[in-house]
């Protein structure tokens, strides 16, 4: 029996440009890519401990994409009930691609939207692994 | 004693220098992560807006799943700073999340609440904002700023050379 979605949860970073590189891979997931196997939800709700967020969470598959090394997406999921099936850090990918570092919080600039599109590929590529497409 | 009574017993001189030590030199403004609307982009775009470019060195913002994720230090920011909460719709993340973890709110706006009175029906976009959104963003920062001043017209907060 396959899982309903992949909830695909990034940070809400405010302060970091690699928060909205994950935030934009997340939007290309849902919006371009996987429309139909994956969402997203604001984390703030699961920071307030809101139920119906937290029962998609804990109903669901979940990948967690990180802003910054405090994993904000990863510990409010766990806060709900369960852990992420899968969590990255941008930075993680960053490392392997250094010359595509994002520039402002508000413009990612080039590289940056570069970085956005190869993390958006690795992530569809995980949602149908854990919807059994493969 | 009472806080009052030490006050009291305080020299005008001492009194003054206490209350510009513990004046916060900062505007703390919060915005929900509204990853799934078109309004929490709004919000954080905005807020984004009114750190950079229209109140540079007053205004400090945090990451609100940091509450629950980070340590004391996060959960003390409005007790250091008075805060702003900036919340995309009627469940007021942003306000509610401080109000629990952290302490009370100075003021707060409602986007969706905004856009509704500024007569706006389009549908916007959460993830490629384009020129409307766009300019939402702006006026949403510019209702920032305008908490922002009286936060600090009403002496709650220590700004120099404004």
């Amino acid at each position: 029996m396959h899982n309903e979605k992949v909830y695909i949860i990034p940070c809400s970073g405010i302060g970091k440009a690699t928060a909205s590189v994950g935030r934009g891979a997340t939007y290309k997931v849902i919006e371009d890519m996987r429309p139909e196997t994956a969402d997203t939800l604001c984390l703030s709700l699961l920071t307030m401990g809101d139920e119906e967020a937290a029962l998609k969470v804990r109903g669901n598959k979940v990948i967690t994409i990180e802003g910054c090394a405090k994993d904000c997406a990863r510990k409010n999921v766990e806060a709900s009930g369960r852990s992420p099936d899968i969590s990255h850090r941008v930075h993680d990918f960053l490392k392997e691609h250094r010359d595509l570092k994002p520039e402002t919080v508000l413009d990612v600039g080039k590289g940056g939207r570069k970085l956005t599109e190869l993390i958006a590929e690795q992530i569809a590529d995980e949602v149908d692994d854990l919807m059994g497409k493969t | 004693m009472t806080r009052a009574d030490v006050r009291q017993t305080q020299p005008t001189w001492e009194r003054e220098k206490v209350e510009m030590e513990v004046r916060p030199t900062k505007v703390g403004v919060l915005s929900c992560s509204g990853e799934s609307e078109a309004e929490g982009t709004i919000a954080r775009n905005a807020v984004r807006l009114v750190m950079e470019k229209y109140r540079p060195g007053i205004v400090v913002s945090l990451c609100l799943p940091l509450y629950l994720a980070g340590d004391s230090g996060e959960r003390d920011f409005a007790r250091k700073v008075p805060v702003i909460a900036v919340d995309g719709c009627e469940k007021a993340c942003s306000r509610l999340a401080t109000e629990k973890y952290s302490g009370e709110v100075e003021s707060c706006l409602n986007i969706r609440d905004l856009i509704e009175q500024w007569g706006v029906t389009e549908t916007l976009s959460r993830s490629h904002p384009g020129k409307l959104e766009d300019e939402l963003t702006e006026r949403v920062a510019r209702e920032i700023v305008k908490l922002v001043d009286l936060l600090v017209e009403e002496g709650k907060v220590q700004v120099e050379n404004r």
